[in-house]
């Protein structure tokens, strides 16, 4: 039985606290970023990105309790595929697209 | 193991999973999410691809108001906790407060759809509608998209909060709920790339 005393009546969600301040947090960070700082425009985008991902993996792990299964977690693979064609998807697009401005 | 017997939340852990038939409902939720996230991404590609292409019209950094897309990002952010808290009381075996939780979900996402709906009327008001240009045809698609869901959510989840009342906390239910919460963070996930990818890099200097 998998991590049974993890989620016994404890009287404060503590995951769910953590994982809610993380968010804000990085919400928060992600807009200064973008509006205050002095960086180039590269490395900014760099940055909203790491932090982007930071806030998918607090959603995945802290909310939707991604490890949990009863067997194997087949659902983990599901999702990773998912995120692996969503950024085959955009980044591919994206490189194909800057052959046309080339070629104009 | 875990076993479904007469009392039905013997186990405070992976309730929900109990059952191997609740564990392939939920495994078929992933997988249904999984190619959710597919639709999504084309749908990201092509609004990254058009995103310039104004064609004269407004651009990203004149339409997109900070404080009113930030309002919305923390309204999501904050129904996805407390739809956290609604599926840990009811592992809890606490109908009354995961019912309360999942009220203040509910609630948190109407205010989200209304300030949506709000807008993009006021975005169509300025000349701003989806037929004006290559970009904002894209950006109606995207966010309109993840709006759909987030409405359709809201239906989810009112039917499941009266199922709930209906048959208490039980396997079937346990599982339904535990999956409309997914899909609920699910919708934080897309919202997390739309704030990163449409709003901040589009009121970027």
């Amino acid at each position: 039985m998998m991590n049974k005393e993890h989620l016994s009546k404890k009287s404060f969600p503590w995951a769910h606290v953590i994982g809610y301040v993380g968010s804000i947090v990085l919400t928060v960070l992600a807009l200064w970023f973008t509006v205050k700082a002095p960086l180039s425009q590269g490395s900014i985008i760099t940055i909203l990105l790491a932090l982007a991902i930071l806030q998918i993996l607090i959603q995945l792990i802290f909310f939707m309790h991604i490890t949990e299964s009863r067997g194997p977690a087949y659902h983990s693979i599901a999702i990773a595929l998912g995120f692996l064609f969503t950024f085959a998807v955009v980044a591919g697009s994206l490189w194909v697209m800057t052959f046309n401005s080339q070629v104009q | 193991m875990v076993e479904a017997t007469g009392s039905p939340i013997s186990n405070q852990q992976s309730f929900e999973h109990g059952m191997e038939e609740e564990e392939k409902h939920i495994l078929g939720f992933w997988i249904f999410l999984a190619t959710d996230l597919v639709l999504f991404a084309c749908l990201f590609a092509t609004y990254l691809v058009l995103r310039t292409h104004t064609d004269g019209g407004p651009t990203e950094a004149q339409l997109f108001d900070i404080p009113m897309f930030t309002l919305e990002t923390f309204i999501l952010l904050t129904s996805s906790f407390t739809c956290g808290l609604a599926v840990r009381e009811m592992r809890n075996g606490h109908l009354g407060r995961l019912m309360g939780w999942l009220a203040v979900t509910i609630l948190l996402g109407l205010a989200f759809v209304g300030i949506e709906v709000n807008e993009f009327l006021s975005y169509s008001l300025e000349g701003a509608t989806m037929q004006r240009s290559a970009f904002l045809s894209g950006f109606f698609t995207l966010v309109g998209t993840h709006g759909l869901h987030v409405s359709l959510g809201i239906v989810w989840m009112i039917s499941v909060g009266i199922q709930l009342m209906r048959d208490r906390i039980q396997p079937t239910t346990a599982r339904k709920l535990f999956n409309a919460g997914l899909y609920w963070h699910f919708l934080d996930v897309v919202w997390v790339m739309i704030y990163t990818v449409v709003y901040l890099m589009g009121v970027m200097k």
